[in-house]
């Protein structure tokens, strides 16, 4: 029954290789087997979005997804969202200015979530900002400081691209 | 919230998947894996053998042929949501999946697996209801097309055979010019509704609605059409009088109680929802240029 499969992905631009059993979720792979503890689980069941992942550049759960089903895609995790340089990401140095995070749990699976609303949407409105946010629960702060940092974020990364 | 052991299986075509699904007892289709992952970390759900059909070929696409929209199974939900197309043919199905759950589960969430799911209150099983489609199932056995009402079979269950898959849904979209809502009470966005309606009206020549539907999800095991609401509208002025009767109809259907909600409460959402969704479909068929 726990037969052992292989898994070959690429996550943050480095390519990986394990075993693992077919049961493992792809947030217990990421932690247990490749040792990003970056990405956080919290309810295992889909409900908190704590363990938000990119995979090909999508925001999925990755509690909700099994690692074999991985195989052969490409992972951002919140340790890949900084520059190689190590220069915070446009929506992480707006999340300190702007102190959008408490105790930090729910912040990684948020800055993958607004990762991608920001990449498709340069320009989101606060509604559209809070109606993504509903995927990701904070238990600290609310979510204003967080919505105000996504708006200051993507007005720089306006800024930075040049044309609206 | 680990599943239990499972033998895993990735076919690459819907004969095989098929085929592993005749072998095996106790086995499970992988669609989206938004419902079932989370019933297996609970273990509610321990099956021996999961075939994913995330690597079978062609089981996803939306596609526009003549009046008909048809969408492959796998289809992922952000897919429809952010479909310029669809927003043009059939823009209630976009109102409809934005609430459906949220952003990361619509990303990996499948049309085929919601409709499979076939929660009570599941926005896309309303779709269905809505536009009475027909849904596509495939097995060794042949090809086979069951209405929404014959595929709907009870609570959270759908009446294919253990071999069959369902391969897509096809629905025949309203003409252009048509007035959609699509409105629904959860306690939290993203959550399950209590109570959802999806409303289409479509308005003649001298602005009398020629054409009403009207689905209700939430009331009890399957989302039903309120036909008797849907009666009262057709041949009468889109007003508010109209609208308030067509409600009150909608609110007599029969309504289950749980440890949260009553029966009543029900009721009371699917006239105000009504209401609601009929006014702003009205609204909004109003604003367009008629086909």
């Amino acid at each position: 029954m726990s037969e052992i499969r292989r898994v070959a992905v690429t996550v943050n631009g480095k390519a990986y290789e394990r075993s693992v059993e077919p049961r493992m979720s792809l947030g217990d792979f990421l932690r247990h087997e490749l040792e990003l503890t970056g990405t956080h689980l919290g309810c295992e069941h889909g409900v908190c979005g704590a363990c938000t992942v990119l995979v090909n550049g999508l925001s999925v759960r990755a509690c909700l997804m099994l690692a074999v089903q991985a195989q052969g895609q490409e992972i951002t995790t919140v340790e890949g969202l900084a520059r190689a340089d190590g220069a915070l990401s446009p929506l992480q140095q707006a999340f300190w200015e702007k102190h959008a995070l408490q105790c930090g749990f729910c912040t990684p699976g948020i800055l993958c979530t607004l990762t991608e609303l920001l990449r498709d949407n340069p320009d989101p409105s606060e509604a559209e900002i809070r109606a993504t946010l509903s995927g990701n629960i904070c238990r600290c702060t609310g979510y204003q400081a967080i919505v105000d940092a996504t708006l200051l974020a993507a007005e720089r990364m306006r800024g930075e691209g040049g044309a609206r | 919230m680990k599943p239990a052991a499972f033998a895993y299986h990735d076919p690459t075509s819907l004969a095989e998947a098929s085929a592993l699904l005749a072998r095996h007892e106790n086995a499970r289709l992988l669609a989206g894996g938004q419902s079932l992952i989370p019933m297996m970390n609970f273990r509610y759900v321990t099956p021996d053998h999961l075939i994913d059909l995330n690597t079978v070929a062609g089981l996803s696409g939306i596609h526009a042929s003549g009046e008909t929209l048809r969408l492959g199974a796998m289809t992922r939900q952000r897919e429809v949501e952010f479909s310029a197309e669809i927003g043009r043919a059939c823009p209630i199905l976009i109102e409809a999946l934005a609430q459906v759950g949220h952003r990361q589960t619509r990303n990996r969430g499948t049309i085929g697996g919601s409709l499979c799911h076939l929660d009570p209150a599941a926005e896309l099983a309303n779709i269905a209801a809505l536009h009475d489609a027909t849904l596509e199932a495939e097995s060794a056995r042949g090809r086979r097309r069951l209405g929404f009402a014959e595929f709907a079979h009870g609570y959270m269950t759908h009446a294919l055979a253990q071999d069959e898959i369902l391969t897509a849904i096809a629905l025949e979209p309203w003409p252009r010019g048509h007035g959609y809502a699509f409105l629904e009470l959860a306690r939290r966005h993203g959550d399950f509704a209590i109570v959802a309606v999806g409303a289409l009206l479509a308005l003649d020549a001298r602005g009398n609605i020629a054409r009403a539907a009207l689905a209700i999800s939430g009331l009890g095991a399957l989302p039903v059409r309120a036909t008797k609401a849907q009666d009262l509208l057709r041949g009468a002025k889109p007003t508010r009088e109209s609208f308030l009767a067509a409600a009150a109809e909608a609110g007599k259907l029969d309504a289950m109680s749980d440890a949260y909600v009553s029966a009543a409460y029900r009721q009371h959402l699917a006239r105000t929802l009504t209401q609601r969704a009929l006014e702003r479909a009205a609204q909004r068929a109003a604003e367009q240029p008629r086909a």
